[in-house]
């Protein structure tokens, strides 16, 4: 059997479905959000550029913003809860470690939107929390904690803070105990060694998973539509709209485009990011 | 029909780099061949063209009258043991060993006979259903080599099989390997960089040097007349003294005529080996070669005393080996001046290149 | 002074923990409270997960589902197992890397989209199995990076060996290759299973009309979007007790994916 044959069979079937159930319908969109939108819905095959002048339109852009505000806090609380969260988990024994990592992950694994019911159930006018509130008397009236966008980041923050506790767990594992004790011998104290010597050998690790959380949020769907109350639009709230209700599927395509351009973007500055600083650490 | 293994010509490239160049070895049937070289040398490269991994651009190989070249590894007529020994970790010694046999699509009885058998000569009979990581690295590699030699090779290939254990194992181990070649009575064909083992264990050497084939000999041959200067400094050591050669040996700059025999001329570099240098407080008169010095350091070695000796004139140094009974008597200093004293048939004259 | 910032790290830990769990523990609760709002504990009962197994939509949404990912596992799992076999060990280029991280990258609304597009430009009509199609493309992709992962992850020599003992390279593939990597493989499926389990927007995008071809997200979603039942905390207990299990299986067959 030919070296050749051999590649086809193992490359082919996997290749040919993403090529043939990935790559040509995205690209296929690409060139939808260049075409107009038909009479009842659909395609016409008129080419324009419209589209992305639209996409520019104030309106727009301002859904742009919000989900880029919301996706940006989202990333901030997410690393700062993660941060010591991981760096606490290096310090367990060695043995629990593996355990409290998937004890990280493990919700992970559960259904998104269930995940993102139980904050529903939790933050609404009768739910847990204005129960135990008022329950404990520290408010009189319920808070409205649902369908705005505290909800949406606090679904964000519990869904995806998982993973940026994975990335700086990775990168803290990483750093040479020696280096740590090296700064201790040197004179310097606790707080020094850590915003001097750790810290700045986790930001492959912070940059990683901060990236991951920002991509993530800013093209959900279902948390700003659930947590949102259907009248918060984020990008991803816009997209399905356009597709579904206005059946503007040229427009839908165009916004499609500019957030994969803005995700493509952030992965390319981490990889870049990630290649200068494994350079500086030598080999890895 | 020669039984033994040709290497004609063999030429390897990567891309612009030039692995092997232009080898070519004649390979005894029993004999125990070790390719020896420096890291990067291409004995690996060389030893995997052996064994069909790698594809020579030039050249042949031709094992036991047939030639090989093109045939892929699973069809050739020798068997590899890896450097990691490569063990498959999922099977149990007793069916990493079967493997080979049942690829040769052997009736069953007949397999678990052969691997019993060699199970019993490798001492590991009880063994037998051990998985790899239930063992120890001297027992990987004896299944390792049984795993290859159950299949009855004409040529068994091996990768630096002692690399990996410690230094008291890896003496038992040279012996007794060279005890199994013995007795299996095939061609061992042993890459390895560490010269002293090479000597230990071969019948004939080959030496390679960028891809090259400095020298092959036996490891009587290759130590008391290496033919160059990278081959006399790469095994055992030697020293070395520039000058220029001329009728009777080598006038060296500082030094004076020393003297050697050789047919070369022109600038030349003499060498001698350090255990033939003796030192004496006075010059003898005898014809012998004869510089003095001044001993710079002493270094012992338990059954015998390194010493570095400064030559007068300044630019070299010259090391000597005295035995431990004779460093007793003459009691040897730092600061002492001596005579670095030896024969004229111990010296070695090699072209400067 | 060391000992009390850790402790305060470890406190960090456990409200964290606590703040993952709460939800979840919450959720469970209620699916066994007679109530079945958070307001008030009015009892155990069973009540809700009877009404379950006794909704239809619900069962044939469950069996949907089941098909769905099981057959998208399959699919999924053999062909991105050789996917991975012939990247790793023949033809490594960054170019393929990034098409096979892609599916894990797009935003699911965007390939929700694309993939509706494509089909109804091919005038396909919708149902479970273009679901099914679309699944395998995100299943592929997790499968072929857990089996790379396995596959960088032991001696290649072992392959060399079987090759320098006779084997045919198929042979080679069978007992040698496929055995090492199998702890990957079978991770990969049983996450890729999970993954298909709970998978909502690719599956609303590319269904189509009708119960017929609805999942369990699908079905959720609306319970969840236009009408809030207690049934949904039984459900929700169901659904993630079985991935919880799937996971820890799949844990348990190969811890070393788990260590990335």
């Amino acid at each position: 059997m030919t070296n050749r044959l051999k590649s086809v069979i193992l490359l082919g079937p996997g290749l040919g479905w993403l090529a043939l159930l990935m790559v040509v319908p995205c690209g296929l969109i690409f060139t939808y959000a260049f075409f107009e939108r038909g009479i009842y819905g659909g395609i016409d095959h008129v080419f324009t550029f419209e589209n992305f002048v639209r996409a520019t339109d104030p309106l727009y852009l301002g859904i742009f913003l919000r989900s880029a505000k919301i996706a940006f806090l989202t990333t901030i609380i997410a690393i700062l809860i993660a941060y010591p969260a991981a760096y606490a988990i290096t310090l367990a024994p060695r043995r629990w470690q593996t355990g409290l990592l998937i004890l990280v992950i493990l919700p992970f694994w559960s259904n998104y939107l269930i995940r993102t019911y139980a904050w529903i159930v939790m933050l609404n006018r009768e739910g847990l929390i204005n129960n135990t509130l008022q329950g404990a008397g520290l408010i009189d009236e319920p808070l409205s904690l649902l369908y705005n966008n505290f909800a949406v980041i606090v679904g964000l923050v519990y869904n995806y803070t998982p993973f940026v506790v994975l990335a700086i767990y990775s990168s803290l594992n990483r750093i040479n105990v020696e280096t740590i004790e090296a700064s201790e011998d040197l004179g310097a104290p606790a707080w020094t060694t850590f915003h001097r010597v750790i810290l700045p050998q986790t930001v492959p690790g912070i940059a990683a998973g901060g990236v991951f959380v920002f991509v993530l949020s800013i093209g959900n769907f279902i948390t700003p539509d659930l947590l949102g109350g259907g009248r918060l639009q984020m990008v991803g709230n816009l997209i399905y709209d356009q597709f579904l209700s206005a059946r503007d599927w040229p427009f839908g395509a165009t916004l499609s485009m500019f957030l994969i351009a803005i995700m493509m973007g952030l992965l390319f500055a981490q990889a870049v990011l990630a290649n200068r600083a494994a350079g500086q650490r030598g080999q890895d | 029909m020669n039984q033994g293994v040709q290497l004609r010509n063999i030429t390897k490239r990567y891309g612009l780099v030039t692995a092997i160049d232009n080898v070519s070895l004649d390979i005894r049937d029993n004999e125990f061949f070790a390719l020896l070289g420096p890291s990067g040398c291409g004995k690996t490269t060389l030893l995997r063209t052996l064994a069909g991994f790698e594809t020579p651009q030039e050249g042949q190989v031709i094992v036991a009258g047939q030639n090989v070249t093109n045939i892929r590894p699973s069809r050739r007529p020798l068997n590899l043991m890896f450097q990691s020994y490569a063990l498959f970790p999922h099977m149990s010694v007793e069916k990493n060993i079967a493997y080979g046999l049942e690829m040769e699509k052997l009736p069953k009885d007949e397999i678990a006979t052969r691997v019993a058998e060699v199970l019993e000569s490798a001492k590991l009979s009880g063994f037998a259903g051990r998985k790899p990581d239930q063992l120890s690295g001297g027992q990987r590699q004896r299944v390792a080599l049984a795993r290859a030699l159950v299949k009855r090779p004409k040529v068994l290939l091996l990768d630096e099989p002692l690399s990996a254990l410690d230094k008291k194992l890896r003496e038992e181990m040279q012996l007794e390997l060279k005890r199994l070649q013995h007795e299996v009575g095939i061609t061992f064909l042993i890459v390895t960089h560490d010269q002293e083992e090479a000597l230990v264990m071969a019948d004939r050497i080959a030496v390679l040097h960028d891809g090259k084939l400095a020298q092959v000999g036996t490891p009587h041959e290759l130590y008391e007349h290496p033919g160059s200067r990278f081959v006399a400094d790469f095994i055992g050591v030697m020293n070395f003294l520039n000058g220029n050669a001329v009728d009777g040996g080598v006038d060296v700059d500082g030094a004076g005529m020393l003297r050697g025999v050789s047919e070369l001329r022109g600038a030349a570099t003499i060498a001698v080996r350090p255990e033939r240098v003796s030192l004496m407080q006075t010059a003898p008169q005898d014809g012998r070669n004869c510089l003095p010095g001044t001993v710079e350091e002493v270094a012992y070695h338990g059954s015998d005393l390194g010493v570095h000796v400064r030559v007068r004139g300044g630019r070299s140094t010259l090391s000597a080996r005295v035995p431990a009974g004779q460093a007793d008597r003459e009691c040897i200093q730092p600061g002492q001046d001596v005579y670095c004293v030896w024969d004229a048939k111990h010296s070695r004259i090699l072209p400067n290149c | 002074m060391r000992d009390r910032s850790n402790m305060g790290l470890k406190l960090h830990l456990v409200l964290f923990y606590t703040f993952l769990y709460v939800p979840i523990l919450v959720l469970m609760a209620l699916s066994f409270n007679r109530a079945g709002l958070p307001t008030v504990w009015t009892g155990f009962s069973l009540e809700w997960y009877g009404k379950l197994f006794t909704a239809d939509p619900i069962l044939s949404a469950a069996r949907n589902t089941l098909i769905v990912a099981l057959i998208s596992t399959v699919l999924a799992t053999i062909f991105g197992t050789l996917l991975a076999v012939g990247v790793e060990t023949r033809h490594n280029s960054s170019v393929l890397d990034a098409v096979l991280f892609a599916p894990m990258i797009i935003p699911d609304i965007v390939l929700a989209i694309a993939l509706l597009s494509f089909f109804t430009l091919l005038n396909m009509t919708l149902g479970l199995h273009s679901i099914i199609l679309s699944h395998v493309v995100f299943n592929i992709a997790f499968v072929v990076a857990v089996v790379r992962t396995r596959m960088r992850n032991f001696d290649h020599s072992i392959l060399e060996a079987s090759a320098d003992l006779g084997a045919s390279e198929f042979t080679t593939f069978r007992r040698i290759l496929l055995p090492a990597i199998a702890p990957g493989v079978i991770a990969g499926a049983l996450l890729s299973f999970t993954l298909s389990v709970d998978e909502f927007i690719i599956a609303f995008f590319t269904a189509g009309a009708g119960q017929s071809s609805t999942t369990l997200p699908m079905q959720i979603y609306a319970m969840i979007r236009f009408g809030v039942t207690p049934e949904i905390n039984a459900m929700a207990t169901i659904v993630m007790f079985v991935s919880f299990t799937l996971v820890f299986f799949a844990q348990r067959t190969d811890k070393e994916v788990f260590s990335r």
